[in-house]
């Protein structure tokens, strides 16, 4: 298959950067959209010229590093797929294909494609966990969790973190990433400690890196690739509103 | 994770998801509004010179208790205007620098992503209206009976084709909203209710605007044909 690339390149985030065009001949319908751009990087390289910086790591789409906007869509034209596993029989012969990096005010640019997403890390670190010693695994089922629970969390435990919410959103919202992690946490008995701070904290940080506001366009959960449904979002808001206007017993007591 | 103490009572209405409560819980008290209105409304179509749709803009402008939910309204409308323009002033702070190419609608449909466009078209409608018949009846005090001044707009064409396509952009405006206010509120919880909500959004963002266009249409045909 022949297609022609426009690629973003930009050396670094002070760079304003730009599209460059590349024609690629030869490409296999079953390659992956990431060994067509290794083809094109051999290619450059022999050219003597620079190979386009990409985020990727495991290529069986579970790691959620390999993020891009491909032809105007956040990893492609699939729904709930990555980018890895987005392959190029889904293009026409001969089609110009655009790749441009996520874009986001919290999602700098490193380096051509690759951009900095540790603002979803710190949305983790401040409240997207549980606080317990850790130690040898406990006993299965000392802690009972109904089945229907325990799926739901799951499903939102699914998250990858690749930014492909953020991305899509008209908003550069990540309110789908933060509501997995809030949801996924109310589902079991052991994020119930701390679940009115966890939404709080999570909310906060997520404003503080700079993500915008949710409209509920729906964008989020189409691209993303751990399937992610926008029920975790109304779990978020029900928690939120839970978490600010209800009167919390524990400081009541201690006060 | 440490116990914090919140800053300031109230500081959660200024987050992102705080604001979008706001906006979400004024939107579905705005909508129950729209409702009572068209109910109003429909009077006007009754076939008695104007009688009873006078008795109810009679009713409604001296009760005592439409007096105090008056109020009530006027707030709901100031925070829900007051939350959008905040959004239309600061949506482009996330995103800088957009797509050079973007398929939005491959992800998400029309209405959500036109809501600032409809937002603004019926906020003008919602100002050249209360102008038209707020000030001019409350304020002013016009000698003509409400009947009278529905009549004379109605058969104003442009008014109506105003009015017909504020309507329009007001339809738009309940697809999303409708459906957005209750997710916002933590009401849909599963795909069940989501496409329940989805079909009634779509029901009532069609029928109520549709109930409210039809009125200046009935005037306007009523006066040339």
């Amino acid at each position: 298959m022949h297609f022609t690339l426009r690629v973003w390149r930009q050396k670094n985030a002070q760079d304003t950067g730009h599209f460059e065009i590349y024609d690629i001949d030869g490409v296999s319908p079953d390659a992956s959209f990431l060994e067509m751009l290794d083809v094109l990087n051999e290619k450059l390289i022999k050219q003597g010229r620079e190979p386009v910086a990409f985020d990727h790591d495991c290529r069986e789409g579970i790691c959620g590093s390999c993020g891009m906007f491909i032809n105007g869509r956040a990893h492609g034209p699939l729904r709930n797929i990555t980018t890895c596993r987005l392959y190029m029989r889904h293009f026409r012969d001969g089609e110009t294909i655009t790749i441009e990096p996520f874009r986001a005010k919290s999602f700098p640019v490193i380096k051509d494609l690759v951009v900095d997403r540790s603002a979803l890390d710190k949305i983790v670190q401040a409240g997207g966990y549980i606080s317990v010693n850790t130690g040898s695994s406990p006993d299965a089922n000392s802690i009972p969790v109904p089945k229907p629970a325990a799926d739901l969390a799951f499903t939102y435990a699914a998250c990858i973190g690749c930014g492909a919410c953020v991305a899509a959103c008209k908003n550069a919202s990540a309110m789908l990433f933060t509501a997995a992690k809030v949801a996924h946490f109310a589902m079991l008995p052991q994020g119930q400690p701390e679940r009115r701070q966890r939404v709080k904290r999570m909310v906060a940080q997520m404003d503080k890196e700079g993500f915008g506001h949710c409209t509920n366009t729906g964008a989020c959960a189409v691209e993303c690739p751990a399937k992610i449904p926008l029920t975790a979002i109304a779990q978020l808001q029900r928690d939120f509103i839970w978490a600010n206007l209800s009167p919390d017993p524990h400081a009541a007591s201690s006060s | 994770m440490a116990t914090t103490t919140s800053p300031t009572k109230g500081a959660w209405l200024h987050t992102t998801v705080g604001r979008k409560v706001l906006m979400a819980a004024t939107g579905l008290f705005l909508i129950t509004f729209l409702v009572v209105h068209l109910a109003g409304n429909l009077l006007l179509l009754r076939n008695d010179g104007g009688a009873a749709f006078n008795a109810y803009a009679e009713f409604m402008s001296t009760n005592p208790l439409i007096r105090v939910l008056e109020i009530g309204l006027f707030a709901g409308f100031v925070v829900h205007i007051y939350q959008g323009l905040y959004f239309i002033f600061t949506e482009r702070r996330a995103r800088p620098k957009g797509y050079t190419l973007n398929q939005a609608s491959a992800n998400s449909n029309i209405f959500s992503r036109t809501m600032r466009l409809s937002a603004v078209v019926v906020l003008v409608f919602l100002v050249v209206h209360l102008r038209h018949f707020f000030v001019e009846h409350r304020l002013l005090g016009t000698p003509l009976t409400m009947y009278e001044s529905c009549k004379i707009a109605f058969e104003n064409p442009y008014y109506s084709a105003f009015y017909v396509l504020s309507m329009v952009l007001l339809a738009f405006h309940l697809a999303h909203g409708f459906y957005s206010g209750f997710q916002t509120l933590g009401l849909v919880l599963n795909k069940r209710i989501e496409r329940l909500l989805k079909w009634g959004a779509a029901g009532f963002a069609f029928l109520v605007p549709l109930g409210f266009a039809i009125i200046p249409m009935y005037f306007l045909l009523s006066k040339y044909l």
